[in-house]
């Protein structure tokens, strides 16, 4: 394997990385909040697709338009889901709110099933993103690119705003009682509605971009990649936001590297990140920059 | 006669069968100190958590300047001027000391969500407000020092302070303290007790105080309540408390 072979693979890798850490983030600031598996965050990834697909094709609006109609609707969604379905349960036990969290996946996938129809869908790519800059050997699609420049500017404007706003401030504190900062005067729903709104915006922006890599929007669309989003989030360290990001990484960069050294396995491509995942919970439950977090 | 702040009627309170709280009357005005005494179980806590709205009453009416507040949500009780501490110190142990208190001094604020995110204008203002607020507590709690560290690493003693400079955060009318003094040594206690009456004295609150140190409570209480398994056994000034034979019985059951 020469050095561009292998550099080459490297930008693959971080890309495919850069998506899964989306996804990863709103995994990891729920559970954060909540100390809750949002197994629908997934699903955002497919409603964002759709969202956007249908502002261009059938809207006709210009792709940035379609594209903040995706993160804005895809936000409101995420409110939707904490309000109609996990806000009720908030005081049962634990369980009940997972079980719940895979029937809103469930729904959401067998709604879009109904309502739209499960043949795949070709996303309308704009032009602006598709190609590729050649540098010598190297060939960087430009959609690389922009992946690799959305995720860490998102990156960067979540972590500033847990660590430098009040809502930030809040959602820290929530992370540790909820109960005593209803105490302070803060409505605790206001600030998880906060929550899922930004988690569900990173995912909007990890669906578009998920379809011009992938262009075929359909309604199971999001399973497998929410399904490792949640490894890469757990491998980071569940309710650690960089950690989510660097999961979402190290998993991207282990799938594609592991397939490019040997060609054979790319079957066993999905596997490759439940693998990980035991040996995690074997080793390190924690993960990389994982803390015990009070229950 | 004292602006009268908390006033409950015929407040009952069940954990299934069990009635943790029975016909508790109670009033606290401003600038008087209330005790709340008895031994474990009675259902002191359970009184303050009545109070605070987190646990829903059976029956009974509770008001705060002479608005109902009877199964309001804990936030907009909390945002009319009640803020308590723990009786097991609850505090956010992963942000700072300063923090701690800039999340209770929030609410003394409006907050929508667009400007809690951009930070200029009226915000960066609050801001600042805020960052002030929560110094000056720090300072007044002799904790000013320690502004940067992590909560959980403050020693115990420091860890109580914190607690109360962010209840007071809230600019509270009325301040519940859950057994404020349990773990600190004699000399602390009675510094303690001489804070809790500046405090009473500098910014004329009304207190409720948990305790089961009887020399603390019977100095700085000016009247007490006494209940045993929800019901309440007495009513009075310390002294007359101190001689009750219906309180002696329950501390020390019956021989």
């Amino acid at each position: 394997m020469d050095f561009s072979f292998a550099t080459q693979q490297i930008i693959y890798g971080l890309t495919l990385g850069c998506l899964y850490g989306l996804l990863a983030i709103g995994y990891t600031m729920v559970y954060g909040v909540l100390r809750l598996i949002n197994f629908a965050h997934g699903d955002l990834l497919m409603v964002s697709a759709y969202v956007a697909f249908f502002g261009i094709i059938i809207f006709s609006l210009p792709w940035p338009l379609a594209f903040v109609g995706a993160a804005v609707l895809t936000a409101m969604i995420g409110i939707l889901i904490d309000r109609g379905a996990y806000k009720p349960i908030r005081k049962s036990p634990r369980i009940s709110a997972l079980i719940t969290a895979i029937g809103v996946s469930f729904f959401l996938e067998n709604l879009a099933l109904v309502l739209i129809g499960g043949r795949p869908k070709s996303f309308p790519t704009p032009m602006m993103f598709n190609g590729s800059l050649t540098l010598g050997q190297l060939k960087i699609p430009v959609l690389s690119l922009w992946v690799l420049a959305v995720t860490l500017v998102l990156l960067i404007v979540v972590v500033t705003i847990i660590h430098r706003t009040r809502v930030g401030m809040a959602m820290r504190a929530l992370s540790r009682d909820i109960e005593t900062v209803s105490l302070m005067g803060i409505d605790e729903n206001r600030v998880i509605s906060f929550t899922f709104a930004l988690g569900s915006v990173l995912a909007a922006f990890g669906g578009v971009m998920w379809c011009m890599k992938y262009p075929a929007v359909e309604p199971f669309m999001g399973v497998i990649p929410g399904l490792k989003a949640f490894v890469a989030a757990v491998l980071g360290g569940i309710g650690n936001v960089t950690g989510a990001a660097i999961g979402g990484l190290i998993l991207g960069l282990a799938e594609v590297l592991i397939v490019a050294i040997e060609p054979d396995w790319s079957g066993y491509r999905d596997a490759i990140a439940f693998c990980i995942m035991i040996v995690i919970l074997l080793t390190r439950p924690t993960g990389i920059m994982g803390e015990n977090l009070p229950d | 006669m004292n602006e009268n702040l908390l006033q409950i009627q015929g407040l009952v309170v069940q954990f299934g069968g069990i009635c943790a709280v029975n016909h508790l009357n109670l009033s606290i005005n401003r600038s008087e100190i209330i005790g709340l005494i008895g031994p474990n179980g009675a259902g002191k806590t359970t009184a303050f958590n009545v109070i605070t709205g987190i646990v829903k009453p059976a029956s009974g009416n509770l008001f705060f300047l002479e608005q109902e507040i009877t199964g309001k949500p804990t936030p907009v009780i909390a945002r009319k001027g009640i803020a308590r501490t723990f009786q097991n110190i609850r505090l956010y142990d992963d942000l700072t000391v300063i923090e701690n208190v800039m999340v209770a001094a929030h609410c003394a604020i409006s907050y929508s969500f667009p400007e809690a995110i951009i930070g200029f204008g009226r915000f960066g203002k609050d801001e600042r407000r805020i960052k002030s607020r929560a110094r000056d507590l720090l300072e007044l709690m002799g904790l000013a020092h320690l502004g940067g560290e992590k909560a959980n690493s403050l020693p115990y003693g420091s860890q109580r302070k914190l607690e109360i400079a962010r209840a007071l955060a809230l600019e509270p009318k009325l301040l519940l303290l859950d057994e404020p003094v349990a773990g600190m040594n004699p000399t602390e206690t009675s510094e303690f007790g001489e804070f809790v009456l500046k405090l009473r004295k500098d910014m004329s609150l009304g207190i409720g105080l948990i305790e089961h140190d009887m020399s603390f409570v019977m100095h700085v209480c000016d009247r007490i309540k006494v209940i045993d398994h929800g019901v309440e056994i007495a009513w009075g000034v310390p002294h007359e408390i101190r001689n009750n034979e219906k309180v002696i019985k329950a501390y020390l059951g019956e021989g």
